[in-house]
């Protein structure tokens, strides 16, 4: 990035690998649809590309941010700091200014901004943009466009593929009443012909890798990836409520399902919506439930039923800020435990979690694929910030991943029973005939093999140990854990769920150091994966990273199931619960913490 | 809770008959309403003559939730409130089962209240039997949402303050399409509400006053000539079962009240609804498979 410069000598060309560009204004501003944009046309070029936002908790209205960085090269984290800020008011420039870099460029409305001119850490430039919009779009638009003019601006700025942008409006436009299309060129070419050079000393352009183009990437935001690896796992039934961030999932299912012949249904409440869901199920329909920490909690009597009964499911959960209300639209990871522990009595169910938006695709679908081969409740965690986050990804192998739903009524021999206590329980949905005429009874008191009531105490053992034992089974079916970076050495940190790129990053950078140091992300969380303990043995300090509470003891959730598994006082734990993603510095910071760098020199 | 070691009769493919359809012995005490209603049940479904392994028994929590335990068809013994929206999901997810749902006035007016409004709103193909006996039985009385006020329970031992819900009047205002009443002493009228219930498209409610010996012995007298009341019928040549206000008005009628059909419409099911839109939206995406309309999305994505 630039050195502040006054000089009015001809802009020249900058060569960069990647940018992080923050667009700072009101969430009515249609910041988010730039910031789409851009991610869109990043992953056509076969960038790598990562998105932030934030938007208000208020119904309309609001300060918002949208963040993209974009460039060349692994991108693993939207960035502690931008390069590029964007201001479309004051408040905009108060509140961001601090996360622009030194020497980074300020892009401010000067409609609206007055910066201060005695801050010369930044190179500024003021557009009018909200006249200038008015202008070109003839006046009657308010300051409605202006976030395309902006758009312009950029575009001028990064030297961005504008045919292939121009195409994205199309797209995104092309359907709906024809001056829509019209005024949304007319803003955005307001602002590519903005003489920018005037008041910036030089151009940007990404590095180009050769051999990148053509790779067939596709751009979304987790709970879209979410739901196609639902589809995709063979979900066609499902209910919900709404609640912030899931809705956004039960609105797609709701508009998908019935293309694939499924329904999914909008319940009364959370209760309704799991107990349908198990109903579906339990009528042959492997089927999906989800909501946000307060609707999960409403769900967990039920959740234990379909334990106790031995019915497949899928339950999502989009973490926010905890406990009760708490932050709806901030991120955290506090509902760990509750996934594991929530239902009362002992409950053994499967919990996984998403470690980015790609992942969220093949975590969805093999929710399914487990829930099925085991009959039993799996969650699936992900949060407010894969929720909304824009990334792009290989596109995937559909030939190889789809998975079509089949209804299994095949007739079952006179021996079946519901809850054998010899193999894992195979459902047997209502219009299967059961040789012998003996039709099996699902529910959630303790039970015999045959589903019906058993207060025996040996039985209850017999029944709890099956019930556990299969949990059991799929650790001994995992693939080894993947390590990142290396495999011994000072510190392992460990994480689960949406912290994977910003460990990735920092393990990454300290390696470049010369610090031995590796990474692992744990994605199966119940069962964990069996060679943990040997792994942690080969570490002087493993660090779990986790945006939950440090708890009354000093530790994070996974840190504590980690401790009480292993027993191993290495095991540290770095928290953070202030609603935001994990900065690269924050984790070096707990790095050193726990193993500080003249251990590295000695 | 153990129940008698089980050993139901064998069942025969195509053949429905009482002996088929019996299971464990019911765990209620002697004496119970409960056991009129599972035996006009079999009774009910011998005469339907449905496929056995497509009849689905379905309960939630209470004395007469253990309903399934006792009827060999599929069964599923769900949690206590959650039974309605557990069938709701059985019923939709499959156009070719008979879902029946049974359960009590704590489980559907009580902690199921709300279930049952929107059950009825959405008109979910299936019969829900509510057996209705004014006290938490299992639990060994206390108050229920139509224990009556003055009732002497261990929660109110000075007599129930709380005015009681009116069955009919909120099974009327659920939107429920069928909505009946009986009197578990009454066996061929019991028969008759099931059939016609088994029969309607879509949410058919039937309220049977099944009497807890135990608890609240005689509630019911009122309504069984055999104990000196009366059982009145609703005469459906002078009540017009569509007519809401009449049903209506028939709720408000002074204990015991009438016993029938108050309220019968035709309205889609959200079967009917949903699968409509199912086959408008494939026709519309061109009957493609799953992985083309997948694939066509992720192309979108691109």
């Amino acid at each position: 990035m630039p050195h502040n410069s006054a000089n009015p000598i001809p802009a020249r060309e900058e060569l960069i690998r990647d940018a992080v560009i923050r667009l700072a204004g009101n969430s009515q501003d249609g910041i988010q649809s730039i910031g789409g944009f851009l991610a869109r046309l990043a992953g056509r070029n076969a960038q790598e590309v990562m998105t932030y936002m934030t938007i208000p908790a208020t119904i309309s209205g609001g300060p918002s941010i949208f963040q993209v960085r974009m460039g060349t090269g692994e991108v693993l984290s939207a960035g502690d700091e931008a390069d590029f800020l964007l201001a479309f008011y004051q408040h905009s420039y108060e509140d961001h200014i601090g996360f622009l870099k030194e020497g980074g460029v300020l892009l401010y409305d000067s409609d609206h901004v007055e910066p201060d001119a005695q801050d010369t850490r930044f190179v500024k430039v003021g557009v009018p943009i909200s006249a200038l919009t008015v202008e070109a779009l003839g006046g009657s638009s308010r300051e409605k466009g202006k976030n395309l003019f902006a758009l312009g601006l950029l575009s001028r700025i990064f030297k961005l593929d504008v045919v292939k942008l121009r195409a994205i409006f199309e797209e995104r436009f092309g359907g709906k009443a024809e001056d829509v299309l019209r005024n949304v060129n007319l803003a955005f070419d307001a602002g590519f012909s903005y003489p920018i050079d005037n008041v910036l000393d030089r151009y940007f352009a990404f590095h180009s890798e050769e051999g990148q183009e053509g790779a067939a990437q596709v751009t979304m935001d987790g709970n879209t990836a979410l739901t196609l690896g639902l589809i995709a796992g063979g979900v066609r039934h499902g209910a919900g409520y709404p609640i912030t961030p899931w809705s956004t999932i039960m609105e797609m299912l709701r508009q998908q399902l019935p293309k694939y012949g499924g329904v999914f249904v909008q319940s009364e409440d959370e209760l309704a919506a799991v107990s349908m869901a198990i109903g579906f199920s339990y009528a042959g329909r492997l089927a999906v439930t989800g909501s946000s920490g307060p609707g999960i909690s409403l769900k967990m009597e039920a959740l234990g039923w379909a334990t106790m009964a031995e019915i497949p499911l899928v339950v999502i959960n989009i973490q926010r800020g905890g406990p009760s209300t708490g932050l709806p639209t901030n991120v955290e990871q506090s509902d760990l435990l509750q996934a594991i522990y929530g239902s009362h009595g002992d409950c053994p169910r499967v919990v996984l979690a998403a470690e980015n938006v790609e992942d969220c695709f093949y975590i969805a679908r093999e929710a399914c694929q487990i829930a099925r081969k085991y009959s039993v409740p799996v969650f699936v965690l992900s949060d407010m910030s894969l929720a909304s986050r824009i990334e792009a990804f290989d596109e995937p192998d559909l030939e190889a991943l789809m998975i079509e739903p089949t209804l299994d009524t095949e007739d079952r021999p006179e021996e079946f029973k519901p809850y054998d206590l010899s193999r894992v329980t195979r459902h047997a949905p209502p219009g299967t005939w059961i040789e012998g005429g003996v039709f099996p009874q699902v529910t959630g008191l303790e039970h015999d093999e045959s589903g019906h009531p058993s207060a025996n105490p040996q039985m209850h053992e017999k029944m709890m140990k099956k019930r556990r034992a299969k949990i059991q089974q799929i650790a001994e079916d995992l693939p080894p854990s993947q390590i990142f970076g290396d495999s011994e050495g000072e510190v392992l940190v460990v994480g689960w769920g949406s912290t994977w790129g910003p460990i990735r990053e920092t393990v990454i950078r300290e390696r470049d150091r010369g610090r031995k140091i590796g990474h692992l992300q744990i994605r199966f969380i119940n069962p964990l994966p069996n060679d943990l303990g040997e792994i942690f043995n080969r570490y002087e300090s493993i660090l779990v990273v986790e945006m939950n509470d440090e708890g009354l003891y000093g530790y994070g959730q996974l840190a504590t199931l980690l401790r009480a598994r292993y027993c191993n006082p290495a095991i540290r734990s770095l928290t953070k619960t202030d609603g935001l993603t994990f900065k690269i510095k924050e984790i070096m910071l707990g790095i050193d913490a726990v193993s500080p760098i003249q251990a590295t020199t000695r | 809770m153990s129940t008698a070691s089980p050993s139901p009769a064998k069942a025969e493919r195509g053949v429905l008959t009482k002996k088929s359809l019996q299971a464990d012995h019911p765990t209620w005490c002697p004496g119970c309403g409960d056991f009129a209603v599972l035996a006009a049940y079999y009774k009910t479904l011998e005469k339907l003559d449905l496929p056995q392994q497509n009849i689905v028994t379905l309960a939630g929590i209470g004395c007469s939730s253990r309903f399934p335990y006792f009827v060999n068809t599929h069964g599923g013994h769900f949690i206590h409130g959650r039974s309605l929206p557990f069938a709701s999901g059985v019923s939709l997810g499959r156009d070719d089962l008979h879902v029946f749902v049974f359960g009590g006035d704590g489980d559907g007016f009580s902690i199921g209240g709300n279930h049952l409004d929107h059950a009825g709103r959405k008109n979910f193909r299936l019969t829900y039997v509510i057996m209705d006996n004014f006290v938490y039985g299992l639990t060994k009385k206390q108050t229920s949402p139509t224990s009556p006020q003055g009732f002497k329970s261990k929660t109110d031992p000075w007599g129930v303050f709380d005015r009681p819900t009116n069955p009919m009047r909120k099974l009327l205002s659920s939107g429920a399409t069928f909505v009946a009443r009986t009197h578990a002493t009454q066996i061929r009228h019991m028969m008759e509400m099931y059939e016609r219930a088994a029969k309607h498209d879509g949410f058919s409610v039937i309220e049977i006053l099944s009497e807890c010996v135990e608890f609240n012995k005689g509630a019911f007298d009122a309504g069984n000539p055999r104990k000196g009341g009366a059982f009145e019928l609703i005469d459906e040549t002078a009540h017009d079962v569509s007519d809401m206000a009449a049903a209506l008005a028939l709720a408000e009628e002074a204990w015991p009240g009438k016993f029938g059909v108050y309220y019968e419409t035709q309205q889609p099911t959200k079967n009917r609804l949903e699968k409509d839109l199912v086959e408008a939206t494939r026709a519309k995406v061109g009957h493609k498979s799953d992985k083309e309309l997948l694939a066509q999305i992720f192309a979108s994505m691109r």
